[in-house]
């Protein structure tokens, strides 16, 4: 989306990103964004919660109109309803699950590699 | 530039480390590479806020899913400011699926917040569709065909400004 946020901006239609993967976003270098620290999937607010999600929408019409220069970051206010539990979920490695994720990758592969064929034999067909 | 005031906050979660790490464990060997640049393009304001047509982009898919029979998940595709759908579809994105649900659409395509802003006179209005751009890890495809795909679209939407919200 970060690429996509530069060709519009780059068309002449300022642009400001609302996102939560604020490392991700910074690393492509965007010229507008408000950085919502919340578990992946609702940038635009905690579900249901019509006054934060409000206050978000609000605060990237504003960043269109107080950012002077690219790589404006600008961090809400609004803070995850349930605590900070979820920053070490997503894509959680630990000792336990070590194994079952190497079986993981190897299943993938595997399917992966089933796929190819198929496709090549489809082809050849 | 940093518009930010406040101290003490949590450092967010470094998303590529974490990927990373993760796709290490599932037995990968190449890291994938996120897009990087130097350069930033930077257009200001051309007019007044109030007077402001805003397009909305999201990475989400149309309703449905491949169970009902929606072959075009991931192809840039449109859909009304009015009359939302109220799910889109999310499932095979790469979110926090153990944490959070996208059960309500407002939690990433913030149609109605917009709308709002409209009614107060903040922004002139909403253009008549919202955008989507799947997300399919190719920044080849996005550079060459996606993005230039969705400025066509803003610039026949008339769109003035872009609030672009990735999942």
């Amino acid at each position: 989306m970060s690429l996509v946020a530069r060709a519009i901006e780059e068309a002449g239609i300022p642009t400001v990103i609302i996102g939560s993967g604020k490392d991700i976003v910074e690393h492509c270098g965007v010229p507008r964004l408000v950085f919502t620290d919340f578990p992946l999937g609702n940038p635009a607010g905690p579900p249901y919660d019509r006054t934060s999600q409000a206050a978000i929408a609000a605060q990237a019409i504003d960043l269109l109109e107080t950012a002077t220069e690219p790589r404006t970051t600008v961090n809400s206010p609004v803070l995850w309803p349930e605590g900070e539990g979820w920053r070490h979920v997503y894509n959680y490695i630990g000792p336990e699950n070590r194994d079952a994720l190497r079986a993981e990758g190897e299943e993938r592969r595997a399917r992966q590699q089933r796929d190819r064929q198929g496709l090549a034999a489809a082809e050849a067909d | 530039m940093d518009l930010n005031t406040e101290v003490g906050r949590t450092d967010p979660v470094g998303y590529m480390e974490r990927t990373r790490r993760y796709y290490r464990a599932l037995g990968y060997n190449n890291d994938y590479k996120w897009s990087h640049y130097v350069d930033v393009p930077f257009t200001p304001l051309k007019k007044p806020l109030a007077e402001s047509k805003v397009v909305i982009v999201t990475t989400s898919s149309p309703p449905g899913g491949p169970k009902d029979g929606n072959r075009k998940l991931k192809e840039v595709w449109s859909g009304p400011t009015t009359n939302t759908p109220a799910d889109l579809h999310t499932e095979y994105l790469a979110w926090d699926k153990e944490t959070t649900h996208m059960r309500d659409r407002e939690s990433y395509l913030p149609v109605q917040a917009l709308h709002a802003l409209a009614a107060e006179g903040r922004i002139g209005g909403l253009t008549e569709r919202f955008h989507g751009v799947p997300t399919t890890y190719s920044q080849k495809q996005t550079l060459e065909q996606e993005a230039p795909h969705i400025v066509r679209l803003c610039q026949e939407d008339q769109a003035d400004v872009a609030v672009l919200v990735p999942i």
